[in-house]
C-alpha cells in the first residue's frame, strides 16, 4: 500500500513537471487523450475484468459525465472539480440503474442493455437543444489557469489525478476480500453466491463505481475540445478501446489495462497524426483479434509465460 | 427442541415437470441424516431448495426456527448451511487455497489458519497453492468438501462428494464427516453408495419421483418393500 502510494505521488509529480521537459502543446493534448483511456480501461476491467459482466456501451457512460458537465456549466458555470464530481454521480447512477435492472439475470443481458442504453442516450442527446442538439455547442475556456502553463496542461493534470485514483481505486479493490468476491462470480456465480458472496450487490456495486470512473473521465471532455457534439462524443471508439484496452493488456492484474491504454492509445495517436483517425477503431479490432486468438491472457500473459517464476 | 431444518410440503416444478411433490422433512441438530432415491428423483433439486439455489414453488423451509426460503443464498450460507456439488464448481481461476478463501471471508471466520487445517483434513495440503483447474476429478470432489467446511456450516450438505471416490477414500472421507458431527455439525448425505450413507446415517430418507417413499433406519430402509424396487433394483 505504502509502495503504491509513494508510486501515486511520483505519477502526479512527474505529469505535473511534464510542463519542464515538454514544451510542445501537443504533447499534453495526445498524452490527456492516453490518460483519458487509462480511467475508462481501468474502470472497464472492474465490472468486465473481474467479475465478468461486459459493457459494450462505455460510450454512453462516459457521454453522460460530459454531457452533464457541459449542462451543469452551462446553467451554473460549475468549477471543472464539481463537474468532474457531477458527472461521476451521474454515470455512477446510470451503472447502478441499468445494473438494477440487468444484474439479476445472466451477464448476456447485462451487455445488451449496455448497447441499448447508449442507443437510448445517443438519441436523447441528439434532440436535447440546451445542450446543443446535433449541432453540437461550443464551450469557452476559462482565460486564465493559475499555475499551469496552458488550459491542455492543467487538464492534463486533471486527467493524470483521475487516472491515479481510477487506478488506486482498481487496485485496492484487486486485493482486497472485494476482489476475491467478484472473481469467485466470474469463475462460478452459482457457488460464490453458495460461499455467502452477496453476489448482487458487489456486481451493483462494482457497475456504480466502473460507471462512476467512465463518467469523471468524461466530463472534462468538452473543455478539452472547447466544444461537444453528440457524434465524438457517443463514439464507437470508446466502447471499442474501453474493452480493448484490458483484454489486449491483461484482465487479471490492475496494471494490465494501464499497459493496454498507454500502447493502444499512443498508436492510435501516431496513427491520427500520420494516417488518419478514421483508421482507428479497425486498428483497435484487428490487434483485439490477434491478441484474443494469440494470446487471450493479454500482454501479462505473454510476460508470464516469458518470466514464470515471477509471482505479479 | 426444534428440529435445525424444517421442509415443509416444498414442491418444485419444471415447467410442468414435478421434481418436487410436497416433501416434508425434520432434520435435528446433530443429526447424521441420509438421503438416497434413483437419478432424477429430486435429491439435488431439494437441497437446491434449501440451499437457496433454487427457489421453492411451494411449501416452507425453516432454518433454526425461522423461515428462509425467502432468502438469497448467501444470506442462507451465512446463517449456516453450507453444501457440495454433486458436479463441481470450482473458482477455476483461483489456487486451492483461494477457493477455501471465499467462503472463510463471506462466511466464516476469517482465519487463514483455518483454510490451511481444512486443507489439511481433506488431505490437500499439498495442493494448497495449485490452480483448481488442475486438479483430478477426486481433487475436485474433496475441494467442494473443503469449500463448504470453510463456511463454518452448522448444516452441512454433501451431495454425492465421493462418486469416484477409492475406497480407501471412501473411508477417509467419511472419517472427517464423522468428526465433523461429533463436533456439532449436523450433516445430510446424498449418496449412491450405499454402504457410505448405511455406514454414516442414523436416520435416512428415500426419494422416488418427487415424493418420499419412506423413512427410517439404515436397516429398516433396505428392507423396505418399495425401496428395493424403486432403488435397489430387486
Ligand atoms: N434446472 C432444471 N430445469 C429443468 N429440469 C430440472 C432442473 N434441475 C433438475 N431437473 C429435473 O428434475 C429431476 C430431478 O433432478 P435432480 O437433479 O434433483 O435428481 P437427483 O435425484 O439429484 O438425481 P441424481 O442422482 O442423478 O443426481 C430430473 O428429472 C431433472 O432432469
Ligand atoms: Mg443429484
Amino acid at each position: 500500500m505504502k509502495r503504491f502510494l509513494i508510486g501515486a505521488l511520483a505519477v502526479l509529480a512527474l505529469a505535473a513537471s511534464m510542463p519542464l521537459i515538454f514544451h510542445n502543446e501537443y504533447f499534453f493534448f495526445a498524452g490527456y487523450v492516453v490518460l483519458q483511456f487509462i480511467v475508462l480501461a481501468t474502470a472497464w476491467n472492474i465490472l468486465g475484468g473481474y467479475a465478468g459482466y461486459v459493457n459494450f456501451g462505455s460510450g454512453a457512460f462516459f457521454a453522460v459525465g460530459a454531457y452533464t458537465a457541459v449542462a451543469l456549466y452551462k446553467a451554473f458555470a460549475l468549477p471543472l472539480g464539481l463537474q468532474i464530481l457531477a458527472g461521476a454521480a451521474a454515470s455512477g447512477l446510470l451503472g447502478f440503474g441499468v445494473g438494477m435492472l440487468t444484474l439479476r439475470l445472466r451477464g448476456i443481458f447485462f451487455s445488451i442493455a449496455t448497447i441499448a442504453v447508449a442507443i437510448v442516450l445517443e438519441t436523447v442527446v441528439l434532440n436535447w437543444h440546451y445542450v446543443g442538439g446535433a449541432k453540437g455547442l461550443p464551450i469557452m475556456r476559462p482565460v486564465e489557469t493559475p499555475f499551469f502553463a496552458s488550459h491542455t496542461v492543467w487538464l492534463f493534470f486533471v486527467m493524470a489525478a483521475l487516472a491515479v485514483l481510477a487506478v488506486g481505486a482498481a487496485r485496492y479493490i484487486e486485493t482486497s476480500w472485494i476482489g476475491r468476491g467478484l472473481r469467485a462470480i466470474r469463475d462460478n456465480e452459482v457457488a460464490a453466491e453458495c460461499s455467502g458472496v452477496p453476489t448482487l450487490k458487489l456486481k451493483l456495486g462494482a457497475a456504480t463505481l466502473s460507471g462512476a470512473l467512465m463518467g469523471a473521465a468524461g466530463a472534462p471532455y468538452a473543455q478539452y475540445l472547447s466544444f461537444i457534439e453528440p457524434a465524438s462524443t457517443f463514439s464507437l471508439n470508446y466502447a471499442v478501446n474501453a474493452l480493448a484496452m484490458p483484454i489486449i493488456g491483461g484482465m487479471g492484474h490492475w496494471i494490465g489495462p494501464v499497459i493496454g491504454a498507454v500502447l493502444l492509445g499512443s498508436v492510435q495517436q501516431i496513427v491520427t497524426v500520420t494516417i488518419s483517425s478514421e483508421i482507428n477503431v479497425l486498428v483497435v479490432g484487428v490487434m483485439l483479434v490477434v491478441f484474443v486468438v494469440a494470446a487471450p491472457e493479454g500482454i501479462l500473459g505473454l510476460f508470464r509465460k516469458l518470466f514464470p517464476s515471477r509471482k505479479s | 427442541m426444534t428440529p435445525l431444518l424444517q421442509v415443509k410440503d416444498v414442491s418444485k416444478n419444471f415447467g410442468g415437470f414435478m421434481a418436487l411433490d410436497g416433501v416434508s422433512v425434520d432434520i435435528a441438530q446433530g443429526e447424521r441424516f441420509g438421503l438416497i432415491g434413483p437419478n432424477g428423483s429430486g435429491k439435488t433439486t431439494l437441497i437446491n431448495c434449501v440451499s437457496g439455489v433454487l427457489a421453492n414453488d411451494s411449501g416452507s423451509i425453516r432454518f433454526d426456527g425461522r423461515e428462509i426460503s425467502g432468502l438469497p443464498a448467501y444470506q442462507r450460507t451465512r446463517r449456516g448451511i453450507a453444501r457440495s456439488f454433486q458436479i463441481p464448481r470450482p473458482f477455476a481461476s483461483m489456487s486451492v487455497l483461494e477457493n477455501l478463501l471465499v467462503p472463510l471471508e463471506y462466511a466464516g471466520t476469517g482465519k487463514l489458519d483455518e483454510a490451511h487445517e481444512i486443507l489439511k483434513q481433506m488431505g490437500l495440503a499439498d495442493k494448497a497453492a495449485t490452480q483448481s483447474n488442475r486438479l483430478s476429478q477426486v481433487e475436485l470432489r474433496k475441494l467442494e468438501l473443503a469449500r463448504a467446511m470453510a463456511a463454518r456450516p452448522r448444516l452441512l450438505i454433501s451431495d454425492e462428494a465421493m462418486a469416484g471416490l477409492s475406497s480407501n477414500e471412501i473411508s477417509e472421507v467419511l472419517e472427517i464427516l464423522f468428526k465433523l458431527n461429533a463436533a456439532g455439525i449436523t450433516i445430510v448425505m446424498i449418496e449412491h453408495i450405499m454402504q457410505a450413507v448405511m455406514k454414516f446415517s442414523q436416520r435416512v430418507i428415500c426419494l422416488d419421483a418427487g415424493r418420499i417413499i419412506c423413512e427410517g433406519t439404515p436397516a429398516a430402509i433396505v428392507a423396505h418393500p418399495e425401496v428395493q424396487r424403486a432403488y435397489l433394483g430387486a
